[in-house]
């Protein structure tokens, strides 16, 4: 039972909050993006760094999740390889829409130092990239920063209509 | 038989759909235990394993044909990226292999310098082992509370050498800056905090009634095993078999300093945790030594021979020969004389060795790494055979594997 009463005329009116359902489903869209644990190298070190203690990652929401079906974010954490190229793609394609991807460092950029036979010179030729993070490899500080530019980057999509087709480099 | 009409997955000899009851499942190569990119082929009777086939290959990044076409300065940061948890022990392998070809002695500041790096890396990786491997065996508070000792040692190390990561802070001949004021003070503070932290850890691990089920008895390498496939580092020291290049072999300081090789004979993944622990503990004591050494050393840091290493700063903005000398190893490389080396060195994961086959050219003809991780994934064939899918993880973990190491 309450013991007091709100005059809702007077004090502040009546406790209802108005806004669009594209904002209230990218508001929690972007406050819950859970991504894979995509560690291919190096990076993988950092992303890790940043889930644990002293980054700690959770408090954006972002948690790492083991499977592809679960996870909105692919964080392409490291070098990706030819052999390695056909499995990214799979794990792309099962993840549910929507979906986004952050490639982490330089190798994922564009093959980095590695320009080898065996590496492939940037992710976005095999999966479109919605952030590039520059570094080798980049602090936790910048995935964060990413992280919260891809938050933004939610907030200003619609959340109702399926997501364009994005481009291959 | 491969049908093309019919998408079969197969590898190698291996036949997915089988007629027996035996089932064979895919594990990895993106799979958050397999410490990076492990491709398992498994092959179950129930939940026994039958047969295990490594398959590695998803990382290679073809660093030994980069090094052909490369100077040898100009390598270096590459092998930063081979272990990436303990990157000063890759450069200074490699450091130490050119070191050896050509002959050079590096004065004692920088060899106290290095030997204070490759510790602290030591104790980097470890504590990044101990954290990876208590997530993959569950315990989760582990993970965390080894993640926040593991960023006061980063953060050493982003202090002297700018990088968390990729440090680079070894170089040729020697190390390319002295240690920042107070660095010294902040280092004997982490060490000497450190022994307590490690205590913690024992307590949540040791004698927990989980930890210790999910370890004894579990990935036991018998003494010729470990030996036939070339173990080194603790899956060495963990059957039962001393062995530490560092006592062997002695480089840098490590014949004057007082440190202990832990061993243990119970061959299985408990006794390796122990020792993982204790050589946190030595670790700790080398260090200890390392600071107390540092001050009465003369301040040279980097080796006097002005036809492999660029003379100091102060010579090259006001000498024109040393600037000429500079201006030709930076373009050109320097030229080791003919020979080959092989050098190993005790990474924090076992014996890290770099043969160098050098024709007299700036690039090498030939470089080979010896990696430790390459020889502790290839035993998985023989050691998971037998035991029970819910301890492939605990295996996995307990071997230390780094796959940019293996792929290279």
């Amino acid at each position: 039972m309450a013991q007091h009463q709100v005059n809702y005329t007077q004090s502040g009116g009546l406790p209802v909050a108005l806004t669009t359902v594209d904002k209230i489903l990218n508001w929690g869209r972007s406050n819950s993006v859970w991504a894979l644990t995509y560690g291919l190298a190096c990076c993988a070190i950092e992303m890790m760094a940043s889930g644990a203690s002293r980054y700690d990652f959770d408090r954006f929401g972002t948690i790492f999740r083991a499977s592809p079906r679960q996870a909105d974010l692919m964080i392409v954490a490291g070098t990706l390889t030819k052999k390695h190229a056909e499995f990214i793609r799979r794990l792309y394609d099962q993840m549910t829409e929507p979906k986004w991807v952050i490639s982490m460092g330089s190798c994922a950029n564009t093959g980095g130092m590695f320009n080898t036979y065996a590496t492939v010179q940037g992710v976005d030729r095999v999966i479109p990239v919605d952030l590039y993070l520059p570094g080798c490899a980049p602090r936790p500080e910048t995935l964060q920063y990413a992280v919260m530019l891809l938050q933004q980057k939610i907030r200003r999509e619609s959340a109702n209509k399926s997501q364009k087709p994005k481009r291959l480099v | 038989m491969q049908q093309t009409n019919k998408l079969r997955p197969f590898f190698e000899n291996l036949e997915f759909e089988r007629d027996d009851n035996h089932m064979v499942i895919n594990f990895g190569p993106q799979h958050p235990s397999a410490h990076g990119q492990l491709r398992l082929i498994l092959e179950l009777d129930g939940e026994q394993v039958v047969r295990a086939v490594p398959d590695i290959g998803y990382l290679h990044r073809g660093m030994e044909k980069m090094a052909e076409n490369m100077i040898y300065n100009e390598f270096l940061p590459t092998t930063d990226r081979m272990d990436y948890i303990a990157a000063t022990a890759n450069n200074y392998g490699f450091a130490l292999a050119v070191e050896r070809l050509i002959g050079l002695e590096v004065p004692r500041r920088a060899q106290v310098i290095r030997t204070m790096l490759l510790e602290l890396n030591r104790i980097i990786s470890h504590l990044f082992w101990l954290a990876t491997h208590a997530l993959d065996v569950g315990a989760m508070s582990v993970f965390l509370y080894c993640f926040r000792e593991r960023e006061f040692a980063m953060d050493l190390m982003e202090d002297y050498c700018g990088a968390r990561l990729t440090h680079s802070a070894v170089r040729i001949g020697g190390v390319p800056l002295d240690l920042p004021e107070g660095w010294l003070g902040a280092l004997a503070k982490f060490v000497n905090e450190l022994p307590s932290n490690i205590k913690d850890y024992e307590d949540l691990l040791t004698e927990n009634r989980i930890w210790r089920m999910r370890l004894e008895g579990v990935g036991v390498v018998p003494p010729e095993m470990a030996r036939s496939w070339g173990c080194t580092g603790i899956m060495l020291r963990g059957s039962g078999i001393e062995y530490d290049i560092r006592k062997e072999e002695p480089y840098e300081l490590y014949d004057e300093l007082e440190f202990d090789i832990p061993v243990t004979d119970t061959c299985d993944s408990y006794g390796r945790y122990k020792l993982y622990m204790e050589e946190m503990r030595q670790s700790v004591r080398i260090i200890q030594q390392l600071i107390a050494m540092y001050d009465d050393t003369p301040p040279e840091l980097m080796a006097h021979a002005p036809q492999y290493i660029s003379a100091p700063k102060e010579d090259i903005m006001t000498q024109n020969y040393s600037l000429m000398q500079h201006f030709v190893l930076v373009t050109q490389g320097m030229r080791p004389p003919v020979g080959e080396v092989y050098v190993p060195t005790e990474s924090p994961k076992g014996e890290l060795g770099f043969y160098i086959n050098s024709q007299g050219e700036p690039y090498p003809y030939r470089l080979k790494m010896r990696a430790p991780s390459f020889w502790h994934c290839g035993i998985l064939q023989d050691l998971l055979p037998g035991t029970y899918i819910a301890d492939i993880v605990t295996i996995i973990g307990s071997t230390n594997i780094v796959f940019g190491e293996i792929d290279r």
